[in-house]
C-alpha cells in the first residue's frame, strides 16, 4: 500500500494542481437510463458511475421479505475496463463489503417502512475508476433513489479524505490513494452532521482524523448542493 | 416470524435497561466482558490464539507457505485474510460461501494489520519477484455472543505475535525457525450507540439492538490504522469523534493486559 519516493505535494499543491481542500470537478446528471426507475449519471474528476434503482418491488424470495418494511439491496460492481489491469468481471471480496457499507449509507434516509415486503434495488456500475469509486456511487445512487421517487427524510452525500505526504487532504485521486498515507472514505447527511458510513485504512493520528472529518463535512455540503441543484434542473425541465 | 417477536422483545429489554443506565449482564457502559488470550494453541499452525471474550470465542490460526509476489510490489510478502463463519457457532450462520459479514469481519481485520504495518512485509521476500511468504491468517468462528470483530482482531495479532517461518518445511534452507518480529500491536475496539449511549464490547444482543456501531482499530503510538461503521443509522459527529477517543483508550488497556 505504502510505497515510497512519489513526491504527492509539490509547493503547496497537489500533483493536478488541487489546493488540500478542493474536490475533483463533478458532474451529475438524473434520469440518464430509460427502463430504471431511477437513475443518476455521475462523475468525480477521471470517476464514471451510473447508479439505477429499481422499486419498491415484490420480493423474492418470499422468505426473505420483511412484513414491516422494504428490503434495501446494493450492488456495487466494476466494469473489467474500468482500472488499468483488467478486473475479472463478477462479484469480489472487496466489491461486496463496499456493498454493504454503501447500502448501510443510504439505509438510514430512506423510509422503508411504506413499502413493506417489497425490495428496492440498486445497481452501481463503476465504469471508470480513479479512486473514490464507493464515495462516487453513493452521491449516484441517492440522486438515483430520489429520481425513483423513493421517500427519503433526505440526501447522502459522500467523499473520501486521506494522508498524503503527511498532510490530510480532499478526495484523494489514484496516484494519491496508491502512494498516500491513509484514505477515509465517509458519507454523512449533510444537513444534519450525520454519520451514515465510515472506513478508514492507513494509518493517522486522531488530530488528523478530526481534521479529516472537518474536511469530509464541508466536502459533503457541497456535494450536497450540487446533487440538490442536478435534481431541481431535472424536474424543473418537465 | 416467531424469532422477529423475539428480536423486537429483546431489543425493547436492552433499551430500556440502558435508559436505566445498566447492561444486561451488569457490566459499565465502558467495560469489557471477562477476556481470555490464549496463545500458540494450535501445533499445525505457525501461529495460532484462541480468544474468548465473555461468550464469544474465536479461533486465529496463521499459516505461513511460500508464493508469488503482487507483480507492483515484487520484494514483499503478502497477507491474506479470511474469516469463517462456520454453523456450529450460531443458529444464524449458514454452510456456504463467505457471505458480506465474513467478507466484512475478515477485511476490517486485515486492514487494522495492514495499517499499523504489524509486519514487516519486506522481511518475507525470499528471492524478490519469484517467491515471498504468504501470510494466511484464518479467522475461526466457534461462538458467537457478540462482538466478533475484537476478538478476531485480538486473535489475529496474538497468532502473530509468537510466528515462526516454517522455512525447513519448505526446503528452504538458512532461515531456520526464525521469529517474525512485529512492529506493531493493533487493537480493535467496537462500540455501539444505544438510545445515545455509547456501549463497549457489545455482546449478541446489545449488537441486535443497537442500530449504529463503530470499530476503531488503533496502535501502540495511539494512531488510528482502521475504522469501520456498522448500521441502518447515521451517527452524530460528536458521537464518532467521542468513539475515537474511547476506542483509542480501550485498545491500551487491552493491549497492556493481553498482549
Amino acid at each position: 500500500m505504502k510505497e515510497e519516493g512519489i513526491e504527492l505535494i509539490k509547493d503547496g499543491k497537489r500533483l493536478d494542481g488541487r489546493g488540500f481542500d478542493e474536490l475533483r470537478p463533478i458532474k451529475i446528471e438524473v434520469g440518464v437510463l430509460k427502463r430504471a426507475d431511477g437513475s443518476c449519471y455521475f462523475e468525480l474528476g477521471d470517476n464514471k458511475v451510473i447508479a439505477a434503482v429499481y422499486g419498491p418491488r415484490e420480493m423474492h424470495p418470499r422468505h426473505a421479505q420483511d412484513a414491516k418494511m422494504a428490503v434495501l439491496k446494493y450492488r456495487y460492481n466494476m466494469a473489467p475496463f474500468s482500472v488499468d489491469e483488467r478486473k475479472r468481471p463478477g462479484p469480489d471480496r472487496r466489491s461486496v463489503e463496499i456493498s454493504k457499507v454503501s447500502r448501510e449509507a443510504l439505509e438510514p434516509v430512506i423510509i422503508k417502512e411504506f413499502y413493506p415486503k417489497t425490495e428496492i434495488d440498486v445497481y452501481v456500475e463503476i465504469l471508470q475508476s480513479d479512486a473514490g469509486t464507493r464515495t462516487a456511487g453513493i452521491n449516484a445512487a441517492s440522486v438515483a433513489l430520489a429520481d425513483a421517487g423513493i421517500p427519503m427524510k433526505d440526501l447522502v452525500s459522500s467523499v473520501a479524505v486521506g494522508k498524503i505526504d503527511g498532510e490530510v487532504v480532499l478526495d484523494l485521486n489514484a496516484v494519491e490513494d496508491n502512494y498516500g498515507e491513509a484514505d477515509m472514505p465517509i458519507a454523512m447527511i449533510a444537513r444534519r452532521n450525520t454519520i451514515t458510513a465510515l472506513q478508514m485504512d492507513g494509518r493517522m493520528t486522531k488530530d488528523e482524523f478530526e481534521k479529516g472529518l472537518k474536511l469530509a463535512m464541508n466536502a459533503c455540503q457541497q456535494i450536497y448542493e450540487l446533487q440538490r441543484t442536478a435534481l431541481i434542473e431535472r424536474y424543473s425541465e418537465m | 416470524m416467531g424469532l422477529e417477536i423475539m428480536d423486537d422483545v429483546r431489543r425493547d429489554y436492552i433499551y430500556n435497561l440502558v435508559r436505566r443506565g445498566k447492561r444486561e449482564d451488569g457490566r459499565g457502559f465502558q467495560d469489557y466482558r471477562e477476556i481470555k488470550v490464549e496463545k500458540g494453541i494450535i501445533k499445525k499452525a505457525e501461529g495460532s490464539a484462541r480468544v474468548k471474550i465473555g461468550n464469544t470465542e474465536v479461533l486465529v490460526g496463521v499459516k505461513l507457505e511460500p508464493g508469488e509476489p503482487f507483480p507492483d510490489s515484487p520484494d514483499k510478502g503478502v497477507i491474506i485474510t479470511n474469516a469463517e463463519l462456520v454453523p456450529l457457532a450460531s443458529p444464524e450462520f449458514e454452510p456456504g460461501p463467505p457471505n458480506e459479514d465474513s467478507v466484512q469481519l475478515a477485511r476490517v481485520v486485515d486492514r487494522g494489520i495492514r495499517g499499523s504495518e504489524a509486519i514487516d512485509l519486506s522481511k518475507l521476500c525470499i528471492e524478490e519477484g519469484e517467491k515471498v511468504w504468504i501470510v494466511f491468517i484464518d479467522i475461526h468462528v466457534l461462538d458467537n455472543d457478540g462482538n466478533l470483530v475484537d476478538a478476531a482482531a485480538l486473535g489475529a495479532i496474538a497468532s502473530l505475535l509468537n510466528l515462526r517461518m516454517p522455512a525447513e518445511r519448505y526446503g528452504l534452507s538458512g532461515e531456520g525457525e526464525e521469529m517474525i518480529p512485529l512492529q506493531d500491536k493493533p487493537v480493535a475496539v467496537t462500540m455501539v450507540d444505544i438510545g445515545g449511549e455509547i456501549l463497549v464490547d457489545p455482546n449478541y444482543n446489545e449488537e441486535k439492538a443497537a442500530v449504529s456501531g463503530l470499530t476503531v482499530i488503533s496502535n501502540t503510538d495511539g494512531t488510528i490504522s482502521g475504522m469501520q461503521k456498522y448500521g441502518r443509522e447515521g451517527l452524530k459527529e460528536e458521537k464518532v469523534s467521542e468513539m475515537v477517543e474511547m476506542g483509542i483508550e480501550k485498545a491500551d488497556e487491552l493491549r497492556q493486559r493481553f498482549l
